[in-house]
C-alpha cells in the first residue's frame, strides 16, 4: 500500500470514524484506555455473545492517529472470535514495533507499518487495542 | 535575547515549551560540571577543604535566593526538590497540624495539580473543606471575586502567583493585605511566576512562597519553600534524618536543628543547589526588567499574528506573561503539536496538569506556548506561518 493510500484511510477513519457512540446498555462492557505520557482518553464499550465480539463502539478524545486506529479495530474486528481478536492484536503490536507480522490478515490496519519510526506516536496507534485486549482478557478469566 | 549562552539553541530548535522546563545556559551547566569534577564533597561535614568549600557554595545560594525574592533571612530559605515538594511540605507540614474539620481552602480550577492534590488529602484526612474562586470572563482571579468567597471559615488562600494555563498574573499584593486583615494564610505557588517577574516576598507579604529552579534557568531537582520565619519554625519536617538532628538519644530526646537545616534532612542535592545559585546570578546579570519587557513584546507579537487567523481559537488574547494557549478548529491540539514537531518546534499539548480547568474554559485541552527572554521574532514567524496554512496542517498532521 502506497503512503497516500494509507494516509487517505487514516483520514478517512479519523473524519468519519465507525461506531463513535457511547454505550449505555447493560450488555456492553465499558473500559478505558489512555496514554500515561500524552491526553488520549478513550473509553471503549464491547458487546460479547459468548466467544464472540457482536459489537465494539467508542467516545472520547484523542488525536487523529488514535481515532482512526480506533475505527480501523472496531472495523475490523466487530463479528470476530474472541482468539481471533488476540491474534490480531498481537500481529499490531508485532507491526508497531518493526517484528515479523502479517499482513493479510492486519487487512487495512497496515496503514500504521511505519509508526514504529516515530516512537511518540506508536502508542496513540495501539491504544484501542490495549483497550480491547484487557477486556477480552478479563473476559476469558 | 542572550542566546548564545545557550548550548542548546546551537541546534536547528524553536523551544517555545518553558513553562514545562527551561533551557540551561552554559554557566550553570558549568557550576555543576566544575562541583561534580572538582569538589564533589558532601555538604555540612566539611572537616576538610574540599566539603568546606561545598559548604560555602552551598550556603551562597542561599544567600542568592534570599535577596533574590527579598526575605527577612537566610532561616526563611529552604532548598527542596522542587514547587511539588515545597508545596506538599506547606500543606502537610504547616497546615496538616493547623487545620481543622470545617476550615476552608480557597484555591482555584486553574491551579496545576501540585497545588490541588495535597489540599484534597487533607480534605479526607482533616475534613476540611476546598473551595474555589470564580474566575472572571478573562480567567482572572478579580479581588472582587476573593472577597465574595471568604467566609468565617476561610483560613487559607493558595494560589499560582502566575497560572500554566492563562498565564495570568494574580493580584497577590491585595490577596495577602485583605487575607491578613482576615487572619487567612496566603500560599503562592511561584513555578511559573519567580522565573518570569521580580518576585518580593516582602513587599508582597506572602506567607509559604514555592518555586521551581528548572524553569528559571536553573538545574532539575531543586527547588525553594520559602516561609515567613515565625511561620516555618512551626513546619513540622516529614523527612527526618541525617543532618537535621542535634542529637538522638532515645525517642523522647530526639533535638532536632534550627531552620532552614531541620527541614533538610539527607544529603541533599548540592550540583542543583550551586547550580541553582549560578542561575539566579545569570538572571540578575540580565535584569528582570527586561526579560518581562522582552517576554511582553514577544507576546504582543506572537499574538497579534495569531488573531487574524480565522482558523485559530486563542483562548488568552489577554495576558500579561508569555504564555499564549490556542486551538486549531477542529484538530486535536496533540496532533497541531505533532505537525510542529516535525519542523523541530517544541510547543506542549494538553491539559497542562491543571484538570480541572474544564469546568471554567470548557476545553479540555490546548496548544500552548510559552516564551522565554531568549526566544526570537523569527521563530514566532517561523511557527505563524506554519499554522496559517489551515489544509497543510490537516495534510502533515498524520
Ligand atoms: C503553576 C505550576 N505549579 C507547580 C508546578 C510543578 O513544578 P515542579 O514539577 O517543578 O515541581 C508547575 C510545573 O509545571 C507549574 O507550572
Amino acid at each position: 500500500m502506497d503512503s497516500e493510500t494509507k494516509r487517505a484511510i487514516i483520514m478517512e477513519n479519523y473524519m468519519h470514524p465507525t461506531n463513535r457512540k457511547r454505550m449505555e446498555e447493560e450488555e456492553y462492557l465499558k473500559v478505558n484506555t489512555n496514554n500515561a505520557s500524552c491526553i488520549d482518553n478513550i473509553d471503549i464499550y464491547i458487546k460479547f455473545k459468548d466467544n464472540i465480539i457482536e459489537d465494539i463502539t467508542f467516545e472520547g478524545e484523542a488525536c487523529a492517529i488514535s481515532i482512526s486506529a480506533t475505527s480501523i479495530m472496531i472495523n475490523n474486528l466487530i463479528g470476530k472470535t474472541k482468539e481471533e481478536a488476540l491474534k490480531y492484536i498481537a500481529n499490531f503490536y508485532n507491526m508497531t514495533n518493526n517484528e515479523e507480522y502479517n499482513e493479510d490478515l492486519l487487512k487495512e490496519g497496515v496503514v500504521y507499518s511505519d509508526i514504529y519510526k516515530q516512537g511518540n506516536r506508536k502508542t496513540c496507534a495501539t491504544l484501542p487495542f490495549r483497550g480491547l485486549e484487557k477486556a477480552i482478557l478479563e473476559s476469558l478469566k | 535575547m542572550n542566546r548564545a549562552d545557550f548550548p542548546l539553541l546551537k541546534q536547528d530548535i524553536i523551544y517555545l515549551d518553558n513553562g514545562a522546563t527551561s533551557l540551561k545556559p552554559k554557566c550553570v551547566i558549568d557550576k555543576m560540571n566544575d562541583y561534580y569534577a572538582n569538589y564533589s564533597a558532601n555538604a555540612h561535614r566539611g572537616d576538610y577543604d574540599l566539603s568546606f568549600k561545598v559548604d560555602q557554595e552551598y550556603e551562597q545560594t542561599r544567600e542568592l535566593v534570599k535577596e533574590f525574592i527579598n526575605a527577612k533571612c537566610l532561616e526563611e530559605i529552604v532548598f527542596t526538590s522542587g514547587t511539588t515538594e515545597s508545596l506538599n511540605m506547606i500543606i502537610n507540614g504547616f497546615f496538616g497540624n493547623l487545620l481543622e474539620a470545617g476550615d476552608e481552602v480557597l484555591i482555584t480550577t486553574s491551579e496545576h495539580a501540585s497545588n490541588v492534590l495535597p489540599w484534597f488529602r487533607l480534605v479526607k484526612k482533616l475534613g476540611i473543606k476546598v473551595n474555589y474562586i470564580p474566575l472572571d470572563s478573562n480567567y482572572y482571579v478579580t479581588m472582587e471575586n476573593v472577597k465574595k468567597s471568604i467566609t468565617d471559615k476561610t483560613k487559607v488562600i493558595s494560589l499560582a502567583g502566575i497560572t500554566n494555563v492563562i498565564g495570568d498574573i494574580r493580584p497577590i499584593k491585595e490577596i495577602t493585605k485583605y487575607a491578613h486583615d482576615h487572619n487567612i494564610f496566603v500560599v503562592i505557588d511561584g513555578a511559573q511566576m519567580v522565573p518570569h517577574v521580580k518576585t518580593d516576598v516582602t513587599d508582597l507579604d506572602i506567607d509559604f512562597l514555592a518555586f521551581s529552579g528548572h524553569k528559571m534557568c536553573g538545574p532539575t531537582g531543586v527547588g525553594v519553600l520559602y516561609g515567613k520565619k515565625e511561620l516555618l519554625e512551626h513546619l513540622e519536617p516529614i523527612n527526618l534524618g541525617g543532618g537535621m538532628n542535634e542529637s538522638f538519644d532515645s525517642p523522647d530526646t530526639v533535638y532536632l536543628k534550627p531552620l532552614p537545616t531541620r527541614l533538610e534532612a539527607g544529603t541533599p542535592n548540592i550540583a542543583g543547589v550551586i547550580g541553582l545559585g549560578e542561575a539566579i546570578r545569570y538572571l540578575n546579570k540580565i535584569g528582570f526588567e527586561n526579560i518581562v519587557k522582552e517576554e511582553h513584546n514577544l507576546r504582543k507579537y506572537l499574538i497579534d499574528k495569531l488573531l487574524p487567523l480565522k482558523h485559530i481559537d486563542i483562548i488568552n488574547i489577554e495576558s500579561d506573561s508569555g504564555i499564549v494557549a490556542f486551538n486549531v478548529n477542529n484538530i486535536f491540539s496533540q496532533d497541531v503539536a505533532y505537525y510542529l514537531n516535525k519542523y523541530n518546534i517544541c510547543v506542549r499539548a494538553g491539559n497542562h496538569c491543571a484538570k480541572i480547568l474544564k469546568s471554567s474554559v470548557g476545553v479540555t485541552n490546548t496548544v500552548r506556548v510559552s516564551l522565554y527572554f531568549y526566544n526570537t521574532y523569527e521563530e514566532i514567524d517561523n511557527l505563524v506561518e506554519l499554522l496559517s496554512d489551515y489544509d497543510k496542517i490537516v495534510r502533515e498532521m498524520i
